[in-house]
């Protein structure tokens, strides 16, 4: 790893500058995790009383386990509409706020905002609009002829907090999508067009192959949001149900551990998140080594 | 533009503008049924805003929802800010220190602290919810601001990006300084941060929004209402037991919920977007 070539020297002043982040690293973070991995081994009885030693049990019966099996499908359902959903969007946004130069920036303004707002005040929001009994969103499905229950339909309130998620995670695709755009060399779009390239020939033969990488970082930056940031929106709103429909991962591991007391359990899960999360950071870092610039 | 296409231009106006009001949407509802009373509210709700704006405002913020238990807002949102500025302030502090240490000193270890930095990447709060939570309640610092901060200051993504930062400050610079006879800190001090304003701001305004919007945290380690912080009081209201929901003051609590980070967003947007492209780079 590079220094610079020109460093300073002191026997204690680098181990006191570093001393803070290490520290919280080291009670936040790592021993956290090693008791996540420690306790994910162990089985504790019912009153607390006795533990022991389990070997990979809690991951076997988390596996057989049909309800944790469920959660983690909905995750994968509810990640890949998510992203599916908030980059389909901000792809179109952003093609047509590209063209139009000139008011590209107004256009960034009145989109880029709804990434401040947190997840668990967007699914409150559109909770509120989706209510069966007093929402708008309801009622204009009442009109087309949809009855609109998410207390009572999984399947809507899984759309729900869809909706919701994508809503505030638009905006922060545009502003990608949106300046890998800028960084296609007019000139390549100008040669295009004078070879009679129309704009959806030019958008499909250059600008989408040339947004690859872009795409790529976004669908994992998103399948981390979808999987690990969207704890909020799902606590405030569904709160689970109905039934169990949109239990996603984080939310059943905060669920087991806190209100289920099945601590071995919560800690197996925690363990195999931490896996996925970093597997997707190994995805992610390839990916940033390997960046084509232009 | 690269050539003239009158319909296509209409239609991408469309399309933007369109898009650009489905987003806004529910906020607008959020502050109309914010200006009503909960009587109208709950009957169906009217598209344009009422006469309660005041009213209803000025409830929320100087009692708060009664019937939920809630403390008043207006202290939900010193709660709030005291948390995120302590998160922001907070995660720039250390991450500039320890990666001045990491580019401008060779030491034993360096690789070592480099990696212990890395690798909170890998651990969002999510992953490790309930182990946390035991180290924090051993530390004695439930319900209190410094357990809701300083466990989310620790920040691979800054340290980062001051490292990649300092990579570019010439050496020249270092090296008229050595001449001159400062130390390091007087280097540090009087050189790079000053060198760094734009980097600091770009990074205040994200890690302001992530502590702003932090959910799960406060919801752990706050049992007593006095620190609960308004992102996550929210949901406190809209479960408020048997009777019906007053949406007029949840939408209201969610606009003053919503408004701080947005401020910031579009206030320092140039800033923002810099940063972002920056950080996740």
């Amino acid at each position: 790893m590079r220094t610079k070539r020109v460093t300073f020297r002191h026997r204690w002043l680098p181990y006191l500058l570093v001393a803070p982040q290490i520290v919280i690293t080291a009670v936040f973070f790592l021993w956290p995790a090693s008791q996540a991995i420690y306790q994910s081994v162990l089985r504790e009885d019912a009153f607390g009383l006795k533990t022991e030693f389990v070997g990979l049990a809690n991951f076997e019966r988390l596996f057989s386990d049909s309800a944790y099996l469920e959660s983690f499908w909905t995750t994968i359902v509810f990640s890949a509409l998510v992203a599916g959903l908030s980059m389909g969007i901000a792809l179109v946004l952003a093609v047509m706020a590209d063209r139009v130069i000139k008011s590209a920036l107004v256009y960034r303004t009145v989109l880029i905002w709804p990434y401040a707002v947190a997840p668990a005040i967007a699914g409150v929001l559109w909770w509120f609009l989706f209510n069966p009994t007093i929402g708008i969103g309801a009622y204009a499905m009442g009109q087309l002829g949809y009855d609109w229950n998410h207390f009572q339909d999984g399947n809507d309130a899984m759309a729900l907090i869809v909706i919701a998620a994508a809503w505030r995670q638009v905006s922060y695709n545009f502003l990608f999508f949106l300046a890998g755009l800028q960084a296609i060399p007019r000139s390549l779009i100008e040669a295009a067009a004078i070879d009679n390239a129309g704009p959806f020939k030019r958008f499909w033969s250059i600008q989408l192959p040339l947004l690859s990488p872009t795409v790529f970082f976004l669908l994992v930056v998103n399948v981390v949001y979808a999987f690990f940031e969207t704890f909020g929106i799902v606590h405030a709103t569904t709160g689970g149900g109905p039934g169990n429909e949109t239990v996603i991962l984080v939310y059943k591991v905060w669920r087991d551990a806190f209100e289920g007391l099945n601590l071995g359990s919560s800690a197996a899960q925690s363990v195999i998140l931490m896996v996925i999360v970093i597997a997707l950071t190994a995805i992610q870092f390839r990916y940033i080594e390997r960046r084509v610039e232009y | 533009m690269v050539e003239r296409r009158p319909v296509l231009n209409f239609v991408q106006h469309f399309v933007l503008i369109l898009g650009a009001a489905i987003f806004a949407f529910p906020i607008y509802l959020a502050f109309v049924a914010s200006t009503h009373t909960g009587i109208e509210v709950n009957r169906g709700l009217p598209l344009l805003p009422g006469d309660q704006f005041f009213q209803n405002y000025a409830t929320v913020l100087g009692e708060g929802l009664s019937t939920a238990g809630a403390p008043p807002i207006g202290l939900m949102l010193m709660n709030s800010t005291i948390m995120a500025m302590a998160i922001a302030l907070g995660k720039i502090a250390i991450s500039l220190l320890s990666s001045f240490a990491i580019v401008y000193f060779k030491f034993p270890f360096r690789v070592l602290a480099f990696w212990t930095i890395f690798i909170t990447l890998m651990l969002p709060v999510e992953v490790r919810i309930l182990p946390t939570y035991e180290v924090v309640a051993q530390l004695g610092m439930l319900n209190s601001y410094a357990g809701l901060s300083i466990p989310l200051i620790a920040s691979a993504t800054a340290t980062f990006l001051f490292r990649q930062f300092f990579m570019t400050v010439p050496e020249e610079l270092t090296e008229a300084a050595r001449i001159d006879g400062a130390g390091p800190m007087k280097f540090f001090r009087d050189i790079l941060v000053p060198l760094s304003r734009t980097n600091l701001a770009a990074l205040f305004v994200i890690l302001f929004i992530y502590g702003w919007n932090q959910y799960l945290w406060p919801l752990l380690v706050t049992t007593d209402e006095s620190y609960y912080t308004v992102v996550m009081g929210i949901k406190r209201m809209a479960n408020a037991g048997d009777s019906l929901p007053e949406w007029h003051l949840i939408m209201a609590t969610a606009i003053l919920a919503l408004l701080p980070p947005v401020i910031v967003i579009l206030g320092m947007q140039r800033l923002f977007v810099r940063g972002l492209v920056e950080v996740e780079k």
